[in-house]
């Protein structure tokens, strides 16, 4: 993918001057860049070199002390994850975060929670579970029937998600971002604890999803090898500050990015 | 030999013995009523409510006064008593409405403190509503009448309560509403999200504070029916408060996290402790209804202490 350079013009976030500490711990300082829309956008770095508070900040789970985002054109205030979860922005975790004691359809059917009608499903209707909810409920289930074939997990529909193997509720934790149809999907180390086969496919779901539906995808990835496929561009974090930025090939040759990578003290 | 000998007592009379079990099923599904209230906010927010029984009587006081057309407070006759379908509704908006109030005061202000910090505050809570409750409506014994048949009626020698079948008829419609409402509803999946993991709940745009309002009134739903049911029967009194602590041995039954097992626990406990007093009763003289529950529920802690449903408990080392 990177072989044929694809181009971005609109910017859809754009990361300015964050900087996030807990108490005397920094784990963000000053860090800047942006996120176009359409792109696979890789965030890299060494253990501790604050990706996830990264993607914490930009779905709102943290709140950055300084510095400030500018999503869809206009600065964004602080938001709660509900309300950047409702602005387009869903996510996975790097350690698994599905709903426990669902199956894998009800967890792919809560991801779609903003999507549903909350006025025809509202209280009383819903417990009865009349017609109109009924209606609203068949639709919703329907869109989530098309990610399940798309994800390739039609044999685990109703399996609680808790006894799944790992690689597979990797695979429903993106099942449940992409029901909620994200203009910017975050993935936490969508890959990690994978094996080779496991990693092919959540790479090929990766690229089919940006190609077929367009979503804007940041990931963060430890697989260089995976990072450098199917990434536009990558932003590398270190010690909570960005060391380099650029294409796949610009940051493989980046003497700051071999030095962190290696454990050179600075 | 003597202790088996009430089992020869059941089988040669099964109508009796029949009779004992439907009262024990009645009693049982009350039981699981009151439980019910308490999973539902232990799911979603991990607050053991202790408030519960007090919520119970407070929606019965109310439901009583508005009924009786009392002014609050001034406890004079306004004139205007509402029939019963009308003050189940007002009483039903009261407890949104308390909700509401519950969340903004008492959990929001409490939000990220440990389990015990919260379940105190509820004991704060039931304090403070008991005596909410004795202010606006008095704290002598009402008697509650909302309509529901009384009497009795034979089905071949099993004699019945009509009271006691609308009882358990309302709260297994109860239940069952509830059920539907957590499998089949945007809501109900919500609801069940966030008692599964809070971080993924909020990153799908549910937000918690809204959930925990929705679970508070939900469960004041419920106290209000436990409250109708135990008030008509006894009266609606400070003593239908104790009621909650009924629910406890059901709880450890049946496992905090679980609706079925609210159920289940209810039911079981409702027959046991019903079967245990009359036939096995009169050996100790009496009054095995008052300690049976418990008894078991500590059996139960010593051999499975996770409930029949509950999440297995797995202390991380
Ligand atoms: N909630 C928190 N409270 C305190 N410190 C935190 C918190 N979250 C992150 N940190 C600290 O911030 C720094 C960056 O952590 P972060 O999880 O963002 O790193 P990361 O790049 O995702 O690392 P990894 O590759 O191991 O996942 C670390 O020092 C971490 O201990
Ligand atoms: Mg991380």
């Amino acid at each position: 993918m990177s072989a044929q350079e694809r181009v971005f013009n609109e910017t859809l976030l754009s990361v300015e001057n964050i900087s996030l500490s807990f108490g005397a711990v920094k784990a963000i300082s000053d860090v800047s860049f942006d996120i176009k829309k359409g792109e696979i956008r890789a965030i890299i770095g060494p253990n501790g070199a604050g990706k996830t508070s990264m993607l914490n900040c930009i779905n709102g789970f943290y709140h950055p002390q300084l510095g400030q985002m500018v999503y869809k054109g206009a600065v964004r205030k602080q938001m709660k994850p509900h309300e950047t979860a409702a602005n387009g922005v869903a996510r996975t975790f790097q350690n698994v975060a599905l709903f426990r004691g669902m199956t894998t359809l009800d967890n792919i059917m809560t991801g779609r929670n903003l999507k549903i009608n909350k006025w025809k499903t509202w209280l009383l209707a819903a417990a009865i579970f009349v017609g109109p909810t009924r209606d609203e409920e068949r639709v919703h289930r329907a869109f989530v029937e098309e990610i399940i074939k798309f994800l390739e997990i039609e044999a685990i529909r109703k399996t609680p998600v808790g006894r799944l193997p790992y690689g597979l509720q990797k695979r429903v934790e993106l099942g449940r971002a992409l029901a909620a149809e994200p203009e910017l999907l975050l993935l936490d180390e969508p890959m990690a604890g994978m094996n080779l086969e496991e990693k092919q496919d959540m790479c090929r779901f990766i690229l089919d999803v940006n190609d077929e539906f367009g979503t804007t995808i940041a990931l963060i990835e430890h697989d260089m090898g995976v990072v450098m496929d199917i990434s536009d561009r990558v932003v590398v974090l270190d010690h909570g500050s960005k060391i380099a930025d650029g294409t796949p090939d610009e940051v493989k040759k980046n003497q700051d990015v071999i030095d962190a990578y290696l454990g050179v003290p600075h | 030999m003597v202790l088996f000998a009430p089992i020869l007592d059941m089988v040669d009379s099964p109508e009796f013995f029949i009779e004992v079990i439907i009262g024990g099923l009645v009693a049982g599904v009350m039981y699981s009523l009151v439980a019910l209230g308490f999973v539902l906010i232990f799911k979603a927010s991990s607050v053991f409510n202790f408030s519960q029984g007090v919520l119970a009587l407070f929606a019965a006081l109310t439901l009583v006064g508005l009924m009786d057309g009392t002014v609050p407070i001034l406890l004079i006759d306004s004139g205007f008593p509402l029939p019963a379908w009308a003050a189940i509704i007002v009483t039903g908006l009261v407890m949104v409405g308390l909700a509401f109030l519950i969340e903004r005061i008492v959990l929001r202000p409490l939000v990220n403190q440990d389990p015990i910090i919260l379940f105190m505050s509820t004991i704060g809570l039931a304090f403070v509503l008991e005596g909410f409750g004795d202010i606006l409506w008095g704290s002598e014994v009402k008697a509650l009448d909302v309509g529901i048949p009384t009497g009795n009626f034979l089905i071949g020698e099993i004699q019945l309560q009509v009271f006691d079948m609308w009882a358990a008829g309302i709260a297994a419609f109860m239940v069952l509403v509830l059920a539907v409402f957590f499998q089949k509803t945007r809501l109900g999946r919500a609801l069940r999200a966030v008692a599964d993991d809070h971080q993924a709940a909020l990153s799908v745009g549910i937000p918690l504070r809204n959930i925990w309002i929705v679970v508070w009134a939900v469960a004041g739903f419920v106290a209000l029916v436990a409250g109708i049911m135990w008030g008509s029967s006894s009266g609606v009194q400070f003593s239908l408060s104790l009621i909650a602590l009924k629910a406890l041995p059901v709880l450890i039954l049946g496992g905090f996290t679980s609706v079925p097992g609210a159920i289940v626990g209810g039911l079981i406990i409702g027959v046991g402790e019903k079967v245990a007093e009359v036939y096995w009763g009169p050996m100790v003289n009496g009054a095995i209804e008052n300690w049976f529950a418990y008894v078991l529920a500590l059996v139960f802690l010593l051999f499975r202490p996770q409930g029949l449903f509950g999440d297995k408990i797995i202390e991380r080392v």
